[in-house]
Parts: structure tokens; sequence; C-alpha cells
């Protein structure tokens, strides 16, 4: 590899130009229009203190030590980069690269910000945590760090996704952590978050909320962002040790936008890599039933920040649909939103089927069984990669393994456990 | 200083500190269970002795209320609750009545969804007097505030016992009509402030402002409420009023014939004790 390519890639403590996309949110917690910090007067004092704690942390080399030594030694990181060739040849396009964030410790992409939180809790002196989940996979996640930190955790779980997602309910019993369903609303996901600031403005002193995905109030979009570029930062020289060059496509699923953005964080300045997020489409774009904010949202408040959203024509909330519980909010990042309206990142959408389809194809090309969620992203590597030519590279987040999603995969394809 | 709006809260509230005693604000959710049963509610209010008149606006994601509002939200939107309705609803009561302060208490999504602007044209034009937006803190009032001032509207800023002294100015500049201050840490309906909790916060808050203080969150029975007026200017009741009117409705989520007797007799009941408590002025 000669050095003036090597030169070429930046390293990942990179100085952000006055150009550059890298440097939000600004003061407010905003993304161009987006993000901000929409809760009640009663959590506001606590917001700022998260805030002013994680700047004190991001300065301080013991804090990163700390972290480093954990995603290393813990979560296994870092994960590895993964020429999947028998996909390359069965699409007959573009080279594919997985980032395999479903090698983590707990099979997703959700711990890497846990750690970075969980030491933040402990730093503000919080002795309980909380967290919101969907698919159940940043429930495991934070009840993995809550054992290891001895931390008493509760998960707030709609309802529906307990009955979905049995296997990771059980996995969160077993690390200790209390797992409470959420029956109002919908009883998903974004019930399952209301429910969560609901018991953090009532435990206010002693509780820390360890937000999944990069939404909710300031500075959470940023600091989860930060804490999952990781898988960006290693994918790209990764990639450059592999192809000696960045990727053209980077391509993942987006619910929340966490993986996602944890992916593309470090590549927002590199022009020529082109960004693809990939919602769910559900059962179609034009059905009633998807978890596509940003192809068939419009921007409003909900859960902290300002985003796109799924609501009615009276700003009230609409219900998500996808066969990926953890796709399947009605809102998306704030960061995401402001990436979209500046174009930045194109925002595509896959249905249940099709990622059904490519849920199977990973299987057998592979020997991976990924989730629902990155099937999405692949679903979508499917339609572009046989238009491009074999000298093209894209880059998928595989930001989980499909473990907890058999029992949801057989039901589809007719298969009784 | 003139005003091109009435100002129906601050005369309130002059009216009551005349009178020596504390106001009684008791609050109803917008159609539930339905448009009929909520506006006789409404319509009963003032009779029944509510001082002022706070209004719920129904949203799907309520993230400061406990299940009984959240419940209450839920029946009004099943029953079509939309804002034009919350909208109108306050202009047919000021057909009979144009002095009691209404305020509306909502979420900030269906505001921006009505356009805030068109918004607070259309909540003064309908005789709101004053907003309450639960999930606008002071940090991104500037979305509101100028809409609301240019139509004669308070904002009515929560302020909390998480608010600390050097927070509080942040959060009382900007606030007009009355301070509305969330007795606990905690979501609506769910648990009550101690009377020696409210006598050591109130006077911490009171040291900020002149703008008389509500207390809301957790005041349920006439003892809270008369207690609650003797350290602040107000008592805001709201879940146990719609725990009163859930119970009174049938298997099917239908008013029963007692409903809006029950829900008046009730806010009868707080505002007797609020009138006894004898503030002193």
């Amino acid at each position: 590899m000669s050095t003036t390519v090597a030169s070429r890639v930046p390293p990942s403590a990179t100085v952000h130009g006055a150009n550059s996309l890298r440097t939000g949110p600004d003061a407010r917690g905003k993304f161009g229009g987006f993000g901000g910090r929409f809760v009640a007067e009663t959590l506001m004092p606590l917001i700022l203190e998260v805030e002013q704690a994680y700047e004190t942390a991001k300065a301080d080399p013991s804090f990163r030590t700390e972290l480093d030594y954990l995603l290393k030694n813990y979560v296994g990181r870092p994960s590895p980069m993964w020429f999947a060739e028998r996909l390359t040849k069965l699409y007959g396009g573009a080279k594919i690269y997985f980032k395999r964030d479903e090698l983590n410790h707990t099979g997703a992409h959700k711990i890497n910000s846990c750690v970075g939180q969980i030491l933040l809790a402990r730093r503000m002196g919080k002795t309980r945590i909380i967290a919101e989940t969907g698919a159940g996979q940043h429930g495991v996640a934070t009840a993995t760090v809550c054992a290891l930190f001895g931390l008493p955790c509760t998960v707030y779980m709609g309802a529906t996704d307990v009955e979905r997602q049995a296997p990771n309910v059980f996995r969160m019993k077993l690390l200790g952590a209390e797992v409470k369903a959420v029956t109002s609303g919908a009883a998903t996901l974004k019930d399952a978050m209301n429910e969560a600031l609901r018991d953090w403005v009532a435990n206010v002193t002693d509780t820390y909320y360890l937000i999944g995905t990069v939404a909710g109030p300031h500075p959470y979009p940023m600091m989860v962002r930060d804490f999952q570029s990781v898988i960006g930062e290693e994918a790209k020289l990764q990639l450059h040790e592999a192809e000696g060059k960045l990727p053209d496509v980077a391509v993942a699923a987006i619910g929340g936008g966490s993986n996602a953005m944890g992916l593309f964080h470090p590549f927002l300045d590199d022009p020529s890599v082109q960004l693809i997020g990939v919602e769910a489409a559900g059962h179609g774009l034009d059905t009633h039933q998807h978890a596509a904010s940003l192809s068939r949202g419009r921007p409003g408040v909900l859960h902290g920040n300002r985003t796109y959203l799924l609501q009615d024509e009276d700003g009230q909330i609409e219900e998500a649909h996808s066969i990926s519980a953890g796709l399947d909010y009605p809102g998306i990042g704030p960061e995401h939103s402001w990436l979209h309206e500046i174009k930045r990142v194109e925002y595509v959408a896959a249905t249940d089927n099709e990622a059904l389809a490519a849920f199977q194809q990973c299987c057998r090309a592979e020997g991976i069984i990924p989730a629902l969620e990155p099937a999405h992203a692949l679903a979508h590597v499917a339609k572009i990669a046989p238009a491009m030519s074999p000298e093209k590279i894209i880059l998928m987040n595989l930001c989980g393994r499909g473990d907890k999603d058999i029992f949801t995969v057989a039901g589809h394809l007719g298969v009784k456990l | 200083m003139t005003h091109a709006f009435p100002h129906r809260i601050a005369a309130r509230f002059a009216a009551l500190k005349a009178e020596g005693r504390g106001a009684l604000i008791p609050f109803l959710e917008a159609w539930d269970p339905d448009a009929a049963t909520s506006m006789a509610i409404l319509r009963g209010m003032p009779g029944a002795g509510a001082d002022l008149i706070e209004i719920g606006c129904p949203f799907t994601d309520p993230m400061a209320d406990g299940p009984t509002i959240q419940r209450a939200g839920q029946r009004a939107l099943k029953a079509g609750a939309k804002m034009v309705h919350t909208l109108a609803m306050v202009r047919e009561f000021r057909r009979e009545n144009t002095t009691i302060p209404v305020i509306l208490m909502g979420y900030l999504n269906p505001i921006l969804s009505y356009g805030a602007e068109r918004f607070c044209v259309d909540a003064a034009a309908s005789g709101v007097d004053g907003l309450i937006v639960v999930d606008l803190p002071t940090e991104e009032a500037d979305m509101m505030a100028p809409f609301a001032a240019a139509n004669g509207l308070d904002i009515i800023r929560l302020v909390a016992p998480t608010t600390d002294a050097q927070r509080l100015p942040k959060v009382l500049d900007g606030s007009s009509g009355f301070v509305y201050y969330v007795s606990i840490t905690g979501i609506t309906g769910t648990r009550s402030a101690s009377l020696a909790d409210l006598h050591t916060a109130l006077p911490k808050v009171r040291a900020h402002t002149d703008l008389p203080i509500a207390i809301g969150f957790g005041v349920r029975t006439p003892a809270q409420a008369a207690e609650a007026v003797q350290v602040a200017d107000a008592a805001v009741v709201a879940s146990a009023l719609i725990d009163t009117l859930q119970g009174s409705l049938d298997a099917d989520g239908r008013p029963g014939p007692n409903t809006v007797r029950l829900v008046l007799d009730q806010i009868r009941g707080l505002a007797d004790a609020v009138r006894g408590a004898r503030v002193a002025a």
C-alpha cells in the first residue's frame, strides 16, 4: 500500500473545516432546523446536566481510555470487515463489504453506545438505569452493561414487542433487568420511550436514561452518534487496508437511525462517498403500514426533538409498521432529517418482503443470519449492486444478528417452530 | 400601559386578591369522552365554582401525563377530537361567558401542525387567554412567544422542583398570566407534594416573580386544594376530576346519566374548600 493512498485517508480524529458537515449540532442542539430540547421543565435541568457531564467526559482522557478498553476487551472491537464474495457474485456488480457489527458482544451495534453511556452515568453518580427498547437489542445491551457495572436496570418495552421478541425479553431478565411491558398507546417503541421519559421525570435524582438511538432531546442525538461513529471510523480504515480506497456507496438501515449515523458520520466530508439510508417500507410506502418517516412523514416534535415524523393532518403521531421491531418507530434521529434536507444522504425504503428475501439470501450465500434491520439495508444493496461496475465498492453495515428474529421469520415463511 | 386584549387572567387574579382568597382551576380534556359531555362540563364549571378553566388538548403521546390523563386523551381522540374542535368549544363557551379565563394545556406537535402563528391567532379569536405548552421549555420558547404576544395570549410557564435558583429567572423571563408550579417530580395524577414541601418551595419562586402562582400535579382532594391556596394563589385539579368522569362511563366508554353532575359536584366541593381556606390578601 503506497503512502500517497494512505495519506488520502484522514485519521479518525479529523479537524473539521469550516465547510464540514461534521460540526453539528449547534449550542442549542440543532442540526439545521432539527433537534433541540423539547422536554417538560422538570427534565430540563437534568438534560443540561447530562450535556455538561458529557462535555466534561469527552475532554477527559481517562474517559476515552476506559471506553476504548471496554470496546476492545468487552465488546470485541474492532468488528471485522467482510468481503461478501458470494453475494457479490450473486448480485453480479459492485463489490459488497459488510461491517460486521453483528459480531459485537450482545449481537448488535447498540452496545457501542451503551458502554459509553454507562461510563457517563457512573461519572454522574447515577445509581439506577432506565432504557426503552423496540426489538430488544438495546434493552439487552443496556441490561448487559448494567450487569457489568452492578446497577439496577429497568427496560420499557411495548407489550406488542414483548410478545414478538420473547427471546430478548428472557435475555434481559437473565441479565438481571426488570422488563416493563408498556400497554399505553400502540404498545410499541414510541410508547416505550414515552414511558421511559415518564419514569425519568419521576426519578430525576438517581436515574440515568440510557437512550438507544440518535433521537431524544439534545445531547442524546449527538452523544449516541459520537459513540456509534466507531463503526464508520473503523470501516474507513479497514476498507482502506483491504482496497486502498473509500467506498463508493455506504448503506445502512434506519429506524431511529443510530447504526446509520455511526456508519455515515465519518464519511460526511468525503463527497465521493454516496450515503444511503434505508427506511422500512413495511407493506409498501403507499399503504399506511410502514415506518418511513423521511419518505412519507413531515417535520414535527416528539420525544424531545424536532424531526420528520409519521403524523396525521392534526399532528397526532401515527403508528409505524415494520416486520422489524427495531425499525418500527414513527420518527427518526434529527441529524438524519437535516442530512435529508441538505441532500447529503439519500433515503430510500425496503418493504417487509424485500427484507425477508434479502435475509434468506444472506443466510444461504454468506452463512450469516442477519437481523431483519440490516436485511432492509441488504435489500437495497441487492437493488443497486447489479447496475454498478465490479470496481465499485458498497459498504453495508451489518448492524445486528438475526437469532432474535428467527421466530418472526419462521412465522412469515409459514414454518412452525 | 393599555392592552388591545381583555387580559382576563390578570383581572381575575386581581379580583381574587381583593377578595382575599385563592383560585380553583379545574381541568377538562376536550372531547372526553365525547363532544357533548365535555361541552356540558365546561358550561357548568363557572357555576360550580371554577375561577379559571384549563382545557387539555388531546395528543397521542402526552409524555408528562400519567395514566388518567393519557386515557382521557385516548378517549377524546377516539371520539374524533381535533385542535379545531377544542378551539370551537372555547368559542361556543364564550357566547355565554366572557369573563372567566380559559387556558389551553397541550403539547407542541399538534400546535406546530396547526401552524404556531395561525394557532395563536385562532385561539385568541376563540376566546382563549393563555397557553401551557408542556414540552416547550424556555430554551425553545421563541417558536411560540412572538405569536402568543402578538395575539395577547399569556404564556404560562411550568416551574418544577428541579428548577434551581439559577435557572428560575430564565424560566420566568417571558412568563405572563401566572406561573404553574409543578409540585412533584413526576407525571400528572400519580402522587402529591407534602405541605412542608410546598412551604419550602413556594417562597423561592415568589422571590423571583410578582405573578400569581398556581400549584398543579397531585392536587386531588378539597383538603389538598385548600392547602395549596394557603401557600400559593391557585390550585389546579385535573386527574381527580377525570377519575370521576372515567368511573361514570359504561363498559363501552359512553357517559352515564350522572357523568356531568358528578364532575361538577366534585368541583363544587373543591371550590367550597378553596373559598373556605381564607387566605390573607
